[in-house]
């Protein structure tokens, strides 16, 4: 008895998560072939997918690791280049783009995984505030370092330079990275689909990890730090874990943004890239993992829908977000939700009493 | 006849065996300020013994030492025949010492099963790989922490708490999750930092019951910071006292009842109530 009601708690969170998402392919997959998807919005769509990984795999560091980073794009950017320059180096070696876009993003996620495990063993020994701003100031440091970055390959293989792109010393190479230009020359491989897989895999190890031995350490230390210690749980190993699993999704879904472009650049990944996908990440609830697929759908799309008020664009979306705020976080709305909700159980019982 | 330090307090039937917590002149300061010193304690493996002093006198210093949350300035901690020094607390806890807490720290947003199965931690076999895909003995792994656990909260009648959040049970069930949780670590010591804090007398009755059936049942020593004198002298079989982080007295409950310098750090001076009462 108890059993079936712990395991229906972990498969229905289960359900609803990749129901949603497996839900709105089937809807849009056929839209978008069917050219009913307006161009604008049919662009967005990538985007969307990697942006909710992004939700996802920073709620892992602030909802269930419960600390506030607000460097997340840094990793974004790492695995974006990573999987460009690895793209780009693949492509006569590995034809098939589905195939190079696979390698693209896991080498993505691993550059980004090794950035976070750089990172996360100084940062992670600090607390609340402290870590926060640390975190910002790594973001920043990732970009301004792949800001000054030239990168090119040519026969002899893979040139890096942080002065100019003639200092690279290329014999008839191809340039990938241009410093403040960013990346040049990407074969645009992104797709729905990838995006749609990606999420799901993303749903995959967290909602596993989550639910896991390794997983209650770290929602253990979260909770209690002290109390974490005092049943022999190694604090800051668990942290970096979850971290660095963080950080290499993070990376994965930079990887597909940036194969979602022919040019990228590296200010795309800044402070405030890191602070949207925390707004989605709030709003749609720490550690509510469906939450942050839904607000950061929403979100996403909402400066887009809003085009019509054209210059008011953003003071709506900023009071759409304050609205948000006040509703999901007021007492009274609660009540009246969970009075609504009893209601219609109510009802329902009395229907199926009648009937 | 095994000689006895003389300020051991083992009760008989463990004094063969090597003590399972030893400390020799510990003391800590707090920049100027020392909070504990020259403490010296044997604790038998099986013995229920009693911390006990005043206010301020430095008890539960004494534990954060013992558990390595604050590392010692003085001494050691010489735990199950190893020392703990330079060690972490969470090091020290899989030496074997478990602990609960003063204010309870519980992981109040997980369930209670849970709860106890972060306490299994270190006895649970799962890797990384097995936590994120689900595979490689996952299952297995997690349904004997599950069996574990309940089997734990089934010892203090709590199973069918199981799902419960832990931040929403009442106070005495906290308190006693938080025993479970410590139990789970598989200690070969408890410490119980006043475990009758908040309880009513038959809830405390129950609290003593169940300490002795943790000794009995597990085969382990006990160590109890406590202020209700009634419990303490009725479960402890070797009582130390502690008065401005010094040892001021150490004995069975008989001896501390009837000893003179105990007395006089609860209730005074008999001289200065009386110049008290002239001022």
């Amino acid at each position: 008895m108890k059993k079936t009601r712990k395991l229906n708690k972990f498969t229905l969170t289960n359900i609803k998560a990749y129901g949603i998402v497996i839900l709105a392919f089937i809807i849009l997959y056929p839209m978008q072939s069917a050219g009913l998807i307006s161009n604008s919005i049919s662009g967005q769509l990538v985007p969307i997918c990697t942006y909710i990984v992004m939700a996802i795999s920073l709620n892992l560091t602030v909802g269930f690791l419960g600390e506030l980073s607000l460097g997340h794009a840094g990793f974004m950017s790492v695995g974006a280049f990573t999987g460009v320059i690895t793209a780009i180096c693949l492509q006569n070696a590995v034809p098939a783009p589905a195939l190079r876009l696979l390698i693209a993003i896991i080498a993505g996620g691993i550059f980004a995984g090794i950035a976070g495990l750089v990172i996360g063993i100084p940062v992670l020994r600090l607390r609340g505030d402290y870590l926060a701003i640390v975190t910002l100031a790594f973001g920043e440091i990732i970009k301004n370092i792949i800001n000054c970055l030239y990168v090119g390959v040519d026969a002899s293989g893979l040139h890096i330079s942080m002065t100019n792109a003639d200092a690279l010393g290329m014999v008839n190479g191809q340039l990938i990275l241009n410093g403040p230009q960013g990346a040049v020359g990407i074969t645009k491989m992104a797709s729905l689909t990838a995006g749609v897989i990606l999420i799901l895999f993303t749903l995959f190890v967290v909602l596993n990890f989550v639910n896991s031995k390794t997983g209650r350490a770290v929602t253990a230390i979260r909770d209690n730090r002290i109390a974490a210690e005092s049943v022999g749980i190694g604090v800051t190993r668990y942290k970096l874990t979850a971290f660095i699993i963080s950080a290499a999704l993070a990376g994965m879904a930079g990887a597909l943004y940036a194969m979602n472009f022919s040019t990228i650049a590296a200010k795309k990944f800044d402070f405030n890239t890191s602070i949207l996908i925390l707004v989605f990440v709030v709003l749609g609830g720490m550690g509510n993992i469906v939450g942050s697929i839904i607000a950061t759908a929403l979100l996403y799309m909402l400066p887009e829908l809003l085009r019509g008020v054209a210059d008011y664009r953003m003071l709506v979306y900023a009071i759409v977000l304050i609205a948000v705020m006040l509703a999901t976080n007021s007492e009274k709305a609660k009540q009246l939700w969970e009075r609504t909700s009893f209601k219609l159980k109510n009802n329902k019982e009395k229907e199926r009493g009648e009937g | 006849m095994v000689p006895v330090p003389s300020n051991a307090i083992i009760p008989e039937r463990d004094i063969d065996k090597t003590p399972i917590l030893e400390t020799h002149h510990l003391g800590i300061d707090f920049g100027g300020l020392t909070a504990v010193d020259e403490f010296s304690l044997t604790v038998g493996r099986t013995e229920i013994a009693g911390l006990i002093g005043p206010n301020g006198a430095g008890k539960t210093t004494v534990f954060n030492l013992l558990t390595n949350v604050y590392q010692p300035t003085r001494g050691d901690i010489i735990l199950d025949g190893r020392t703990t020094a330079r060690k972490t607390a969470a090091q020290v806890s899989r030496m074997g010492i478990a602990r609960t807490f003063q204010n309870i720290r519980l992981f109040s947003e997980m369930s209670v099963i849970d709860n106890v199965k972060v306490g299994l931690h270190n006895s649970i076999n799962q890797s990384l790989a097995a936590s994120i895909t689900h595979l490689f003995g996952y299952g297995k792994s997690e349904k004997k922490s599950r069996d574990e656990a309940l089997e734990l909260l089934d010892f203090f009648n709590m199973a069918d708490l199981a799902e419960h959040q832990a931040g929403s049970l009442p106070y005495g069930e906290q308190r006693r999750l938080e025993i479970a949780r410590a139990l789970a670590t598989h200690p070969c010591i408890i410490l119980l930092d006043e475990p009758a804090a908040g309880m009513n007398p038959s809830e405390t009755t129950e609290l003593m019951e169940n300490i002795r059936r943790i000794r009995d049942n597990f085969h382990i020593a006990v160590m109890l910071i406590e202020h209700d004198m009634n419990l303490v002298m009725n479960i402890c079989e070797g009582i130390c006292v502690l008065d401005h982080g010094k040892v001021i007295a150490k004995g069975s409950p008989e001896e501390i009842k009837s000893n003179p310098a105990v007395i006089e750090a609860y209730l005074g001076r008999k001289k200065e109530a009386a110049e008290d009462a002239e001022g």
